[in-house]
């Protein structure tokens, strides 16, 4: 029954920007968190907009819960994991670094590194290249002796 | 009859195209010289074909033909003329036929200019570029038919998507398709070696004008859309990290370790077959990034209408292309030798260190514009990755990059020592102390980004001016000017992604911004400035109700600009868009935004000074400008081989 409601209030709601000026807390440092929070809250209605940004009422809805939750005196992640508890983890723009996602998370530096470790062993291997035929061993040493002593 | 006579033409194109894959093909392989030159009228064919196609969808849009169904859903009487005419590719079936345009469109340069490719090759290279351009068209006859007419016209059309109604929607679709359609020669280079199994320095310097052409537009077409994001409110600033945006970056990125890898190959015939799979790989984000943005699968904020059918035409056509490619290149990169030795520090190893820098950060974009899809599929996890994931897991790649960039771009071939390319940088290594302790001193309390991006940002123009100065030796100025364009256009380009650098970490630093009711008349100070609300007052637009609003910015008493903030109404889609004004300025942009009333007859209004926010376009611009003075250089000129017989004059080196 609330996704209904959502979802009608969608459609009939007349669209107005972002965060508006009766949203904003009279603490400074407590709207400077909200605005922090709501830039990596991710509206769940919309097509990929931060809540920060949205003009959909349920932004604003959420937006305005966060701030009570602020004023509440919740942490930022308390706060950030109330609005996850009640939409699902859709709604983090920074998916939590648990379970599965630390594949995502490792998949960067362990690409790094191996992209470095490989990279290393080419150029080891095109160094030596060069170098390699400049050093006789001591067979070819040995040869070049009784080619020229011939 | 001129939709059918587009419909028709179209295809046309078609069998040209099929003809075109076919006999060059044969012809290459058999060795038939009447087969192997039919490749060029078939490229020519194929151009002018789509191009009467394109006119004839055009002409529907400018005469209002709504007995054309695109155009009842696309257009409107009352829609002023420039957005009649980018409305033709501000949808998807437009768009789709803009993009095999292009596409054909390099298939034509390529027939024309490339007079000195060995005729095999550039048959084979046609052959392939038909190939792809012979998928798309299928794709959009069979499934994305621009060209249906409806049953009953109606009087007038559905207008085009109003936040689509902008100077942006002009440029920025076209530029991007000139970029990623273009990275398409870097593929058909690339498939045709491995055909003939031979990749040396002529063909690297084949390839690089074409790869570093679709670099260039690339750069520019992402630094429009940029740009256009940053203006229009609501769409998450300069860059967003939206999976439309990566699909874009991506093979920019890619494309840009090609060029430098291409570097490697011409110069010292070694990195063949890395850079042959950074051509398919470039060539192959481009695919995924259409098939993102196409297919829907990928919630985002321009995404075009979804359509499964049509998703899983181009994931088709995205493994026939790349499946076939990677093994044509697992079969034949073995036999591809390396001739030069280097040591580790060396040119050719920094360049090295940069390619692997570059492909795993786009690595990185990918992973994370790819993981919801990922996760959605296996474990059945509705998530998101956005903005933070990006600036946490991409940033360090660009950081390091920034390091060794200087460094790498003055280290001689084959072999250096790292203690000799630090003394011609002592200047900017010192300029970049400076500027970090600087920008320490003036943001006490703030964010380490300011202090790094901008010290990076100094550190890669003072490494770029540092290039230019050692390579003028003893002569000074004199020499300067001779250099060739190739240097000077390395310079710029690098330089201008300094430029890029400290832009975005100043501005990410230290914005500025407030929110508040402002009363007719009344005034109020945001930062240094004193800003007044004057008038709010309604005029009425070609198609659309403002609401436009009279600001009146003023600093120490001296007015600085006044700005008309906008809301519009388009009443045939009934939405409402915000238009945003801005001043921009060489150290900072004012941006003012006008909201609606409110119950105490106040307007919400939202000012923003954005520090530096010119200097992101600025170094993009710089990229561009760098690449095209690289292009223009007379080595890598498109047609260089014409004029190699003419032997010129060179300045002694």
């Amino acid at each position: 029954m609330r996704i209904l409601i959502l979802c009608l209030s969608l459609v009939f709601a007349f669209p107005a920007f972002a965060v508006q000026p009766d949203e904003v807390l009279a603490d400074p440092a407590l709207e400077a968190r909200a605005r922090e929070i709501s830039r990596v809250l991710r509206c769940p209605v919309c097509q990929g907009e931060t809540i920060d940004e949205s003009n959909a009422p349920i932004s604003r809805d959420l937006r305005l819960y966060l701030r009570e939750r602020l004023v509440a005196g919740d942490s930022n992640d308390q706060a950030i994991q109330a609005v996850a508890d009640r939409f699902g983890e859709y709604v983090l723009f920074e998916p939590p670094a648990q379970g599965v996602n630390w594949l995502l998370y490792l998949a960067g530096p362990v690409m790094a590194l191996l992209a470095l470790v490989l990279g290393w062993r080419f150029l080891r291997a095109r160094n030596v290249a060069e170098v390699g035929p400049t050093e006789l061993s001591d067979e070819e040493k040995a040869r070049l002796d009784k080619i020229m002593r011939d | 009859m001129i939709a059918e006579l587009g419909h028709f033409a179209l295809i046309l194109a078609l069998a040209v195209a099929i003809f075109q894959v076919i006999v060059p093909m044969v012809g290459a392989a058999r060795g038939w010289s009447g087969w192997i030159e039919a490749a060029r009228p078939a490229a020519l064919a194929q151009f002018g074909l789509i191009g009467i196609s394109f006119a004839a969808l055009t002409v529907a849009f400018v005469t209002s033909d709504f007995s054309v169904a695109l155009v009842y859903e696309n257009s409107h009487t009352a829609k002023p003329m420039i957005y009649k005419i980018s409305g033709v590719w501000g949808n998807h079936e437009g768009s789709m036929l803009l993009w095999v345009l292009i596409l054909s469109l390099f298939g034509a340069a390529v027939a024309i200019f490339d007079a000195n490719l060995p005729p095999k090759l550039r048959a084979r290279v046609l052959a392939v570029q038909a190939a792809i351009g012979m998928s798309f068209l299928a794709f959009i006859l069979f499934t994305s038919n621009p060209f249906l007419r409806m049953a009953s016209p109606p009087f007038n059309g559905r207008d085009l998507n109003p936040l689509l109604q902008d100077p942006g929607l002009a440029f920025h679709p076209p530029f991007l398709y000139l970029g990623y359609v273009g990275l398409s020669m870097a593929f058909s280079f690339a498939v045709a070696a491995l055909i003939e199994g031979r990749v040396d320095a002529a063909w690297a310097r084949w390839v690089r004008p074409w790869t570093l052409a679709a670099w260039i537009f690339l750069t520019i077409g992402i630094g429009l859309g940029s740009w256009w994001a940053y203006y229009e409110l609501g769409w998450g600033g300069f860059w967003f990290w939206d999976p439309v945006e990566n699909a874009s970056f991506m093979p920019w990125l890619i494309a840009a370790a090609l060029l430098h890898s291409a570097i490697v190959v011409e110069k010292r015939e070694v990195l063949k077959s890395w850079t042959i799979l950074l051509a398919i790989m470039a060539f192959g984000f481009s695919l995924i990034g259409t098939f993102i943005v196409r297919s829907g699968v990928i919630t985002s904020v321009h995404s075009f209408a979804s359509d499964p059918e049509r998703g899983v035409f181009i994931l088709l056509i995205l493994g026939v292309f790349l499946g076939g490619a990677l093994t044509l290149f697992t079969f034949r990169a073995p036999a591809m030798q390396a001739r030069g030795a280097f040591a580790p520090v060396s040119r050719e190893g920094a360049l090295v260190l940069n390619n692997i820098l570059l492909a795993v950060s786009a690595f990185v974009v990918f992973v994370g514009t790819m993981w919801p899809l990922v996760a959605e599929m296996l474990w059945d996890r509705k998530l998101s990755v956005g903005a933070p994931f990006f600036e946490q897991a991409f940033t360090p790649f660009m950081v390091a990059l920034a390091i060794i960039l200087p460094l790498g771009a003055i280290l001689p071939w084959k072999r250096g020592r790292l203690a000799r390319v630090l003394y011609p940088l002592r200047g900017a290594l010192v300029l970049t102390g400076a500027v970090m302790a600087l920008i320490f001193a003036v943001s006490t309390g703030r964010s380490a980004l300011a202090v790094i991006g901008g010290g990076l940002g100094v550190w890669l123009v003072g490494g770029a001016v540092a290039d230019l100065w050692l390579r003028t030796g003893s002569s000074g100025f004199a020499r300067l000017r001779r250099l060739p364009r190739a240097d000077w256009g390395k310079a710029v380009a690098h330089a201008g992604l300094g430029v890029t650098f400290i832009g975005i970490s100043l501005l990410m630093a230290w914005q500025v911004e407030d929110i508040r009711v402002a009363h007719i008349g009344e005034t109020f100070r945001v930062s240094a400035y004193d800003i007044t609300l004057t008038e709010v007052d309604e005029r009425p637009g070609p198609n659309y109700q403002a609401t436009v609003a009279t600001m009146k910015v003023t600093r120490d008493g001296r007015q600085v600009a006044v700005l008309y903030p906008e809301k519009r109404i388009y009443p045939v889609q009934a939405m409402p868009t915000t238009e945003a004004a801005i001043q921009n300025g060489m150290f900072r942009d004012l941006y003012l935004v006008i909201g609606d009333t409110q119950p105490d007859g106040g307007w919400a209004v939202r000012t923003y000074i954005k520090p530096f926010a010119s200097w992101i376009w600025l170094g993009v611009a710089l990229m561009a400008l760098g690449g095209c003075i690289s292009l223009s250089d007379r080595r890598y000129r498109v047609a260089a081989g014409a004029r190699q017989s003419r032997p010129s004059p060179q300045p002694a080196e």
